[in-house]
Formats: C-alpha cells, structure tokens, sequence
C-alpha cells in the first residue's frame, strides 16, 4: 500500500472553482479560464509515495507545485480529487479528523522555516508534541533527542534568532521528527539556504531518510537538488505533472521538449552514477587459473586486460595481456597480477567523483557493493561516452538497458578456471 | 445668509430629531443599565484616585520613575522622575492624578473591548467589513458630541467623561489588533495548521503573541487618545487636568492654563515613552533586557553544533 496517494487532485483558485474542473476536463486551456477569473494552480495531479521513499516535486515557481503538497494535507482543500494517506481518504474528514491525521501521521517542514520566534529552540522542536498534549518533560526529551539526530546537540535553550538560516532549517527538521509521523512534507525546504549549507542539508536529509525510514515528499525548484535528492521525481509545469520517474529515466527518456530542455543543462556527471553506466566484464577469471588460460581467453575475447575474481566474486586483481604473454613465453604459472592497487568505486558513486580515480590509474574501474564483490567495470572510454547525452555507451547499448547491478554474481561473463 | 434660505429641491431631514428621540427612548428604557454601569465606573474610578493620593507624591514619583527603569532606561527615568516634580512643584499633582486614573481606567476598558473585537476582525473578514466603518464613524465624530448623550446617560461627573474616552480611545485598539494578526507570517500559521494546532492553539500560541508588538502600538495609541479625551472631559465636570484648563478659559488665567497645559504634556510623555518600550524589543538599556541577557547568557550552550 503506497504511503501516500493522490488521485485527479485539482486546485482552482476563484469564485466557483468547480466550473474550472469541468471545463478543464473538457480541454480548455489554463489562459481560457483565467480570462474567467479562474486561476488552476493544480491540475488533475495523480500520484502515489511509496513508504520509505523521497518523491520529490520539481517545477518552477508558479508551476503549482507549493499548491500542491499544501493539498496533501489540506492546509489548502482541493477542488477535486481524493488525497489518501495510510488508507484514509482525508478529503472527506471534519476538522477533528484532519487534526488527528496531521498530529499522527504527516508533518511539514518550510521554506521559511516558519519558527516561534518568542519559543526557544527546544520548545520550538517539541511543538508538535505540544500540540498533541504531551506532558512537557516527555516533550523535553523527544525534543532533545530530534535536535541530537539533527545535529543541534545542546541548543535547546537558546532562542531561533540566535542560530544562522541552516541552524533554523534544522530546528524545523527536528520539529519535524519529534512529531513522530511517518510522512514528512518539505515545502523548498532548502531553497532559503546558500549553496554551501543546503548540500550539507541535503546529505543530512538523505542520511535521516535512511536511518528512520522516513517518506518524504519533498517539493523544490533546483533539478539538481531533485536528482540528488529523488527516488522518483514528478516533474511540473503550469500545474501539470509532466512526467514521473527516477532521475535516469527524466534525463535520459524525458517525455516531451519540455522536460528535455529542462534537463539539458543538467550536469549529467553528478546525476549518473557508477551503476547507471558500468557494464559486465566480458569475461573474468578464476583466482586459481594460470597464465596459459588467461591468454586464451583474452585471445578469443581480444581484451588487453582481465579481472581476476575470487570464488566468492571478490576481486583478485588484474592482468594485462602484455604480461600474460610474457609469463606464457617464460613458462611460469604464477599469474602476472596488476601491482598498483585497482580504482575502485560503488555503485551509487556519481560520475563526478569517477573522473580522477579513471585519470590516475590505467586500469578500468572496478565496481563493487558493500560486500566487495564485484559488479561491473567501467572503461575509461564507457565513462567518456556517458557524457555524451546518453546516446550509446562503449557496447553500443544505451544507458537504460544497462542493468543496475548484478545480483548474485558476475553470471553474464564467460568464466573459466 | 441663513441655512433656510438656500434653494434646493432636497426635503429636509430631522436627524437630529430622531437621534434626541433615539436617546430619549434609550434613556427611559435603559435607565437602571446606565445607572449600574454608572456606579460601577464611579467606584473603580474613585477607588483608584484615592489609592493614588493616599501614596505620597515623593513615593509616586519613584515608583514611577522605577518602572521607566524597568521598561526603557536610567536617562528616561531620570527625566520622567524631574518633570514628575515639576507637577507637584505647580501644584497641579492632584488633579493629574485623578486625569491619570481617568486614562487608566478608561484604557483598559477600551483594550478590554478593542482586542477581542480586533481578534474577530482578523479571523473573520464580514466581521471586519462591519466592524471598519463604525471605527471611521466613533473617530471622525467630533469628541464633544459623545459628552451630550454620556451627561444624559449618566449625569456629570467622572462617568461620562470616561465612557466618551472610552468610545473616542477605542478605534485604534481595535485596528492596530486586527492588523497584528493578520501580518503574522503565512507560513508560521500554516505551520502550526500542519502540526494539527487547533484554531485556539493556534490564536494563543502563535498569533496572539507575534501579534504583541503591534497590539502594543495601538494600546499605546489608545492611551494617547485617552489622554487628550480625558482633557476634554473636565467640561462634563470630571475632576482633573481638564477641568483646570477648562477653568482657566473660562476666567482668562493663562497661568493657570500653562499650568495644567504642561502636565497634561509631561503625563502624554511618560506615558506614550513606557508603553512604547512595552511593545518594541526594548532598548537595551532597560533593566528587562539587563536582566532577560542575563539569563540567556547563562542559558547558552558551551558545545558548537557540529
């Protein structure tokens, strides 16, 4: 069951603005109806979060997507559509339910932040728990925990106006967090924040989703921050959603011209990772084969060089074909490994970290996951080819088609041993 | 030329007639109203001037004095504390005692009326369309002609004079309250809407106190319309400062109008100088932030954040 659901949601703005859902359905365009007087700030939005997921929404300011995640949990009721969150419809709650639906199970940090400013940090942190009743040395202690995960240890007693933009934006997190809900709406939550700080923001983010769990729909205007931050990005414009799917799939496949020249400048190097465009060694050989089958199969596959792998797939090392045929030339059946130490990387490395560990090696680029074993390789000639707006790789595949890991072991190449 | 004379086909009106009916229909019927709420006032009004004689003026001024400390800083309490004197050394201390008690009275009537209506206004915008022209009305009305209907109602004395302050102080109170609220930023109402605040969690825990500073403008402005009313007032025979200048009118002693003239100047001060150092952060000077830096100082974390 998705975490979070919406279905046909509309938000028109004006008097009467169900009319403008009619109207829409039946194709008029948004400049038709505001010459009515009608304003569609959202149209006809579907979407559904999966829990543990950070789905974010990008569009340019007036694209609707602040409207939107304010229907989310009604601080703004959509003119049409439903908006299900854990299994209720909360378009159809009173005021009391909504209350309990926004206490218990979504909260929102802002783009302002939107702190008391007469409250301290601590109180400020515990406000959902405020509201919610608790007894305020229960609260104290949530609060005071919220603000450790956030980095603001110790802070508690000090006043919002003290602390600089990034600190409040972690106060607002923290607000966020102690209220407990499983669901976290952030409003361009990082948008008020400079470049510096809202990176470090955005790694804190990114590393709290995966220790607690957390879904997020998190809206912003900065696409690098949506491919960075996104499972899956909505992309909006003029109240529509364009397209949904993960970065690689906007970047590489986006759906019309306007997605496409929205994604045209985006620097591919630091979206793209290892996983996105490495491929499978051809072929691997076994730790415990000699020279003599390492030179014929280099000879069939024509390759200049050749991993090495352990039984468990863990990487051995390295040779080149040069040194395989002198070992076979002096007869010896130690296998001429590569000395220098392999550049390795995992597969979520962004292609922009890739670069200087291909400079300085002439070896490939090893990939592997967290258990060492090995994944797939990138030549320095796939890493170049990637750049080049996705149209092929060094297999002539494109980008998409490559597999994004490979689970057991390396079964695409030809082993011997 | 006299007004009967000019040639116009529009009928004449008596709204002066139906208001002096109106008036007499609520005088007759209300009477036993007007009366307890006149008592009510006399009591209070009294009570206070009695309790503000039977101090000493040295003991007063001090206080007073203390309290400017307190609020704003040592140079406005030096200042008040000297011209404080220069009341008692004209010998008009107790008649700006009893003005003094008369705008206090009077004003915290009027914030008692003026907030809670200045809360409906911003939450509620037919409220607030209702609510704006009657404040037009009670303020561009001349202030002399709620004094004719307060001596009807309530005869003269004390208890007229602080009804029509009331009704003339009012209006800026409850403007400056609805303007208060509805400045507080968006988002930070929004933000206690998405905690699942309610409506009066979120009045009194968010809106109400962002809302301070500028309620605290138009109390001080209510103060000060208090103020220049109470002076009026003395023609329905409140005792004070305004039945001095009205005296000295009436006989041409400009002495004494100096006099009274100058303190009703000196209290206009002190007071409007204290309740704007209520509403604004403060100057630092002020023993409250003194002692609120304090506190603070000691409150702050010896640990960076990492």
């Amino acid at each position: 069951m998705p975490a979070l659901e919406a279905d046909g949601v509309f938000k028109i703005f004006g008097r009467r603005p169900e009319r403008g859902v009619r109207a829409l359905r039946e194709g008029r365009t948004r400049e038709e109806l505001r010459s009515r007087g009608l304003t569609p700030a959202v149209i006809d939005a579907t979407f559904s979060v999966d829990p543990g997921e950070i789905f974010v929404v990008m569009g340019l300011s007036g694209s609707g997507k602040s409207t939107l995640i304010r229907t989310v949990n009604r601080l703004l009721d959509p003119t049409a559509g439903t908006v299900v969150i854990d299994g209720t419809d909360i378009s159809s709650l009173d005021a009391v339910g909504l209350r309990r639906v926004r206490r218990e199970k979504i909260s929102m940090v802002f783009q302002h932040f939107a702190l008391l400013p007469h409250r301290t940090v601590g109180e400020n942190a515990a406000y959902g728990l405020q509201v919610q009743g608790m007894n305020s040395s229960d609260r104290r202690a949530r609060a005071e925990q919220a603000l450790d995960m956030v980095g603001l240890k110790g802070w508690g007693a000090s006043m919002p106006s003290e602390l600089s933009g990034g600190m409040r934006q972690r106060v607002g997190l923290a607000r966020a967090l102690a209220a407990g809900t499983d669901i976290m709406l952030m409003d361009e939550a990082f948008s008020a924040l400079d470049p510096l700080i809202r990176r470090e923001m955005q790694d804190q983010l990114i590393d709290l989703q995966q220790r607690l769990d957390k879904t997020i729909l998190f809206i912003t205007h900065d696409l690098n921050e949506a491919m960075r931050l996104g499972d899956r990005i909505a992309m909006m414009r003029d109240g529509r959603i364009e397209q949904i799917g993960t970065a690689e799939q906007i970047l590489n496949n986006p759906v019309n011209n306007y997605v496409a020249e929205f994604v045209q400048d985006v620097d591919r190097t630091r979206v793209l990772t290892a996983a996105n465009v490495m491929e499978q060694p051809v072929a691997v050989l076994g730790s415990t084969s000699g020279p003599q089958a390492a030179h014929k199969l280099m000879r069939e596959h024509q390759l200049a060089w050749l991993l090495v792998v352990n039984r468990d797939r863990t990487v051995h090392g390295l040779v080149w074909s040069h040194d395989v045929a002198a070992a076979v030339r002096e007869g010896t059946d130690v296998l001429p490994l590569h000395r220098a130490e392999l550049p390795y990387t995992s597969p979520d490395t962004t292609l922009s970290d890739l670069f200087t560990q291909a400079a300085s090696s002439p070896a490939p680029l090893v990939v592997r996951d967290e258990d060492q074993r090995l994944v797939g390789v990138i030549p320095d000639v796939t890493l170049l080819a990637a750049m080049g707006n996705g149209q092929s790789n060094g297999n002539g595949q494109t980008l998409e088609n490559v597999p994004v890991g490979i689970p057991a072991g390396v079964d695409h190449g030809t082993e011997v041993r | 030329m006299n007004e009967e004379e000019l040639t116009t086909v529009i009928p004449g009106v008596a709204v002066g007639d139906w208001v002096d009916q109106g008036v007499d229909w609520l005088n007759s019927t209300f009477r036993e109203i007007f009366r307890a709420i006149g008592d009510v006032l006399g009591t209070l009004i009294n009570g206070l001037i009695d309790v503000m004689l039977l101090v000493p003026p040295d003991v007063m001024i001090v206080a007073l004095a203390l309290l400017g400390l307190l609020l704003r800083s040592w140079q406005f309490a030096v200042g008040s504390a000297l011209t404080l004197a220069l009341i008692v050394a004209m010998g008009m201390w107790i008649p700006a005692m009893q003005t003094l008690a008369l705008v206090v009275i009077a004003t915290a009537a009027a914030v008692l009326i003026a907030v809670p209506i200045g809360i409906l206004a911003a939450r509620n915008n037919l409220v607030s369309n209702l609510v704006r022209p009657v404040l037009d009305f009670m303020q561009t009305m001349p202030a002399f002609v709620y004094l004719i209907p307060a001596i009807l109602f309530f005869s003269i004395g004390y208890v007229p004079g602080v009804l029509s302050t009331i009704v003339f102080a009012l209006p800026p109170g409850v403007r400056l309250t609805e303007l208060g609220i509805r400045q507080v930023d968006a988002e930070t109402v929004e933000a206690g809407q998405a905690f699942g605040a309610t409506p009066r969690q979120i009045l009194r825990g968010i809106q109400l106190p962002l809302a301070v500073p500028t309620i605290m403008a138009g109390i001080n402005q209510v103060i000060m319309l208090a103020l220049s009313m109470a002076v009026i007032a003395g023609m329905v025979g409140a005792d004070g400062l305004g039945k001095k200048v009205v005296e000295s009118i009436a006989t041409l002693n400009i002495g004494l109008g100096a006099e009274a003239g100058l303190s009703v100047v000196v209290l206009a001060i002190y007071l409007d100088r204290l309740t704007a150092a209520v509403g604004g952060s403060g100057s630092d000077k002020s023993l409250r932030s003194l002692i609120r830096r304090n506190t603070t100082a000691r409150r702050q974390p010896s640990t960076t954040a990492s």
